[in-house]
């Protein structure tokens, strides 16, 4: 379980997170919603340690992640696995060494061991052979977000952190994408916190759902119940939502 | 103005913090090293020969141009070339010449790494990014800068002798006893030693502007443009200060 309690953060003049709690459920896939500008990216961020707070905790599975030392926080990271926005592949190195990377770092399995866990992971994400050796640019959008799970997944983490895993994609590869996260999710039984602004993606894989808007956090509860929210505000979302625009689409 | 400088360099010195921080793992740094070694170093060897053949053959010429007199031997015109080429062509002219080259391929290859959130990516893994990804681009450069220096000197030289020989400016036995006359060893110490300075000065600062780019591509191109008239700033600043101090 990831706790966020009162999490402040201001960029000089301009404040970001306005006092956020929290409680991302273990297992689930947790997704963090809202327009461009609400704060979700600062939010995932703040939870993974790329941005330091200005005030507030951070527990995961109970352990203050926001005052830890470097030394530690080292430690729980291999505990933790990414997915970014832009995949942020390694250019330099082929889409096996890619995935093989971690492992080379902080695993002491053999070599044999690690050609194993690197097949395997790529595998499970439906990466073809053929790919292995090519570089991250030569691959298709998706096939880049499919890499960078296997990446994240390599060490078998306890948490995987996705910022908007959709961004950039057509919304059939969305959906494999999305369907991708929930089933590894499930079948490894991490903890998934997924940052998005797809209605879709709420509808389709969140368990758990919290809404942001202006840094700070509106609504939070189990994905489907937010279309129940009576909320002016959560309606406002909902109703401006990719899926509104959809079902609107459709109706006519 | 003054300021913004002051702020900078201290950026900069909590920046080699971050580099010169224990390896996360020493056989991972070592590969990345290797890589640098090759990308960064033996890359270079080609430039290096050809400038340096050249500019050994100008400097002949010019120096021959110059001391065009019947009581002038030409022993003086190789004392002057290889003076030339040992104290200030082949370290100082031959770091400027890398720093464009590789002081631009550090900057924005980090640049483009920071934008695209790879470093990103290694701090979430657990590694130090300014370490994992500068350190061996230090390493590496203060171990082939001096090596391409010592190619640059014997090219130089070569360069010199054949320009000379071939256009008939000296008699090519008396140049090529002035290579060896009073020759004095000291001068290649303070050559490499201004050569691992000026590596240093050109792989960390190239390093600090791409590590600390922010926003997307254009930015990547300023820093490199940035860290390009910085590293060349510091070069001659210190080249001046080392000659002050070895050479007095």
């Amino acid at each position: 379980m990831i706790e966020v309690r009162g999490i402040k953060k201001a960029f000089g003049d301009q404040e970001v997170l306005k006092g956020i709690d929290m409680v991302l459920q273990p297992g689930q896939c947790n997704l963090i919603i809202g327009s461009s500008g609400s704060g979700k990216t600062v939010m995932l961020k703040s939870i993974v340690g790329l941005i330091q707070p200005d005030a507030g905790q951070v527990l995961l599975d109970g352990r203050d992640w926001t005052a830890m030392k470097e030394r530690d926080r080292k430690v729980l990271r291999q505990e933790m696995g990414m997915v970014f926005q832009a995949s942020a592949l390694f250019t330099s190195l082929s889409v096996e060494e890619n995935v093989r990377f971690p492992l080379d770092f902080f695993s002491t399995m053999s070599a044999a061991e690690k050609d194993q866990r690197v097949a395997f992971c790529l595998d499970r994400v439906r990466i073809p052979q053929s790919a292995l050796t090519k570089n991250p640019a030569e691959l298709s959008g998706g096939m880049q977000k499919r890499v960078a799970i296997a990446r994240a997944i390599v060490l078998n983490p306890k948490y995987l952190f996705c910022d908007e895993p959709n961004s950039g994609l057509d919304p059939e590869t969305s959906i494999v994408i999305d369907q991708l996260i929930q089933e590894i999710t499930r079948e490894f039984g991490m903890t998934t916190v997924v940052n998005t602004h797809d209605m879709n993606s709420v509808l389709e894989i969140g368990d758990h759902v919290v809404l942001m808007r202006h840094g700070y956090k509106v609504w939070e509860g189990a994905g489907p119940d937010i279309l129940q929210s009576t909320d002016q505000e959560v309606v406002d979302y909902v109703f401006r939502s990719a899926l509104f625009k959809r079902v609107r689409s459709a109706l006519k | 103005m003054l300021s913004g400088f002051f702020r900078g360099l201290g950026s900069y010195f909590l920046f080699l913090g971050a580099v010169f921080r224990r390896p996360e793992s020493w056989r991972e740094y070592f590969k990345s090293f290797v890589r640098e070694t090759e990308l960064l170093g033996m890359s270079s060897i080609p430039l290096v020969v050809f400038i340096s053949l050249f500019m050994g053959a100008v400097l002949t010429i010019q120096t021959a141009i110059n001391l065009d007199d019947p009581f002038i031997p030409d022993m003086y015109i190789g004392i002057a070339v290889r003076e030339g080429i040992l104290l200030e062509f082949a370290p100082t002219i031959v770091s400027l010449i890398l720093a464009g080259k590789v002081g631009s391929n550090i900057s924005s290859s980090l640049g483009t790494m920071r934008v695209t959130e790879q470093m990103d990516a290694l701090q979430v893994m657990g590694i130090n990014p300014a370490s994992y990804l500068v350190l061996p681009k230090i390493g590496a450069s203060l171990l082939f800068f001096p090596i391409l220096v010592i190619f640059s000197i014997f090219m130089g030289l070569l360069g010199g002798y054949l320009a000379g020989d071939w256009l008939h400016l000296v008699n090519p036995d008396d140049f090529l006893l002035g290579y060896f006359d009073e020759f004095q060893p000291y001068y290649v110490v303070y050559s490499l030693t201004k050569t691992v300075v000026f590596a240093f000065i050109i792989s960390s600062v190239s390093a600090w502007y791409g590590y600390h780019v922010k926003g997307g591509a254009v930015e990547v191109g300023k820093a490199s443009t940035k860290a390009v008239v910085a590293m060349s700033f510091s070069i001659i600043l210190f080249n001046y200060i080392l000659t002050d101090v070895m050479l007095q």
